[in-house]
């Protein structure tokens, strides 16, 4: 499978990103934000940094990037976009995912290990996590606390478009476990066609045992997973 | 010629600044402030001679599509 890593100005997963779809076995490379072209591409991936140097708002700048438009079109016609982080909010900016990330509400960037909770496995990018496996993996964010309006909200939750949320270690959603006041501990969710996810969290920075936990590779291999059954669906 | 654009967040997001300052100010012996809501202001500069009711409309749908978002923030908007 291809993977489309993009890189804005102040990306800064990206290479991290490229790296641990190339260990988990497949191929990555980088796509410039001023290309207006994907090129050959069965998964987006738009990383985690400081896009254009946060200005603004987190996300804001990047939207308008060349590569965007591009990123958007993949999107409606289905193809798989999973945003990181800063990737998160710039795809929040760009309207492809409800909602927004604003400042965390203790003020602080969160620089920690987290656990996390799949919400459900009814998704490309959830459906290989074991059910009732907690992931661990970090999280490094100023700006993460996600904030939907309350329509907003109970529309992701009928139509299960929350993906990850923030738990204990044994999996209770407390508050105590929610680094940065995120509502109902939301940390990741997806549209409602559910071609496009964004998270919080850094699943890439947790693929190999070296890093302290490779609980991310769960996510990366539930998307080869589905790329693999799309490829076997247009074979057919 | 000027536009002028007042950011502040809607009243129904979190704004953890607005409550650290306000916070603070009661400690510092400030009485009576109910609230404190941190925003932005944006000061465009616009050629000399641009038709003011043009400019609104134009630096109106910025505002809308980059310089605020709608999600979480209302915003006021003033040409000089």
């Amino acid at each position: 499978m291809n993977f489309a890593v993009l890189q804005f100005p102040a990306s800064n997963c990206d290479q991290d990103a490229v790296h641990a779809v190339r260990l988990l076995g497949h191929a990555a490379r980088l796509v410039w934000h001023k290309d207006a072209s994907l090129g050959d591409t069965d998964c987006v991936i738009v990383p985690g940094g400081f896009s254009y140097g946060d200005y603004l708002r987190c996300g804001a700048i990047a939207r308008f990037s060349p590569v965007m438009q591009a990123v958007k079109q993949f999107a409606d016609n289905g193809g798989l976009v999973l945003g990181i982080c800063n990737g998160f909010q710039v795809l929040t900016e760009a309207g492809l995912l409800p909602g927004a990330l604003i400042r965390n509400r203790d003020l602080q960037f969160h620089c920690e290990n987290i656990f996390l909770k799949t919400a459900t496995n009814d998704s490309p990018f959830t459906s290989k996590i074991p059910v009732g496996k907690i992931l661990r993996v970090p999280i490094a964010h100023g700006e993460g606390c996600y904030f939907a309006d309350e329509e907003t909200l109970a529309k992701l939750k009928a139509n299960n478009q929350i993906l990850w949320q923030y738990c204990d270690a044994k999996g209770n959603l407390a508050d105590s476990a929610n680094p940065n006041g995120a509502l109902q501990n939301i940390a990741g969710i997806c549209n409602e066609k559910r071609n496009v996810a964004g998270l919080m969290p850094h699943p890439e920075r947790a693929c190999e045992p070296l890093l302290g936990s490779d609980d991310g590779k769960w996510i990366f291999e539930s998307i080869f997973a589905a790329l693999k059954n799309k490829t076997v669906a247009q074979a057919a | 010629m000027k536009a002028k654009i007042i950011i502040t967040p809607k009243k129904a997001v979190l704004d953890p600044q607005g409550k650290t300052v306000q916070s603070a100010l009661e400690h510092m012996g400030y009485t009576g402030v109910t609230g404190v809501h941190i925003g932005k202001y944006i000061e465009i500069d616009l050629a000399p001679g641009t038709e003011k009711a043009v400019a609104h409309k134009a630096i109106n749908d910025a505002a809308h599509k980059l310089l605020s978002n709608p999600v979480i923030e209302d915003y006021k908007l003033e040409i000089e």
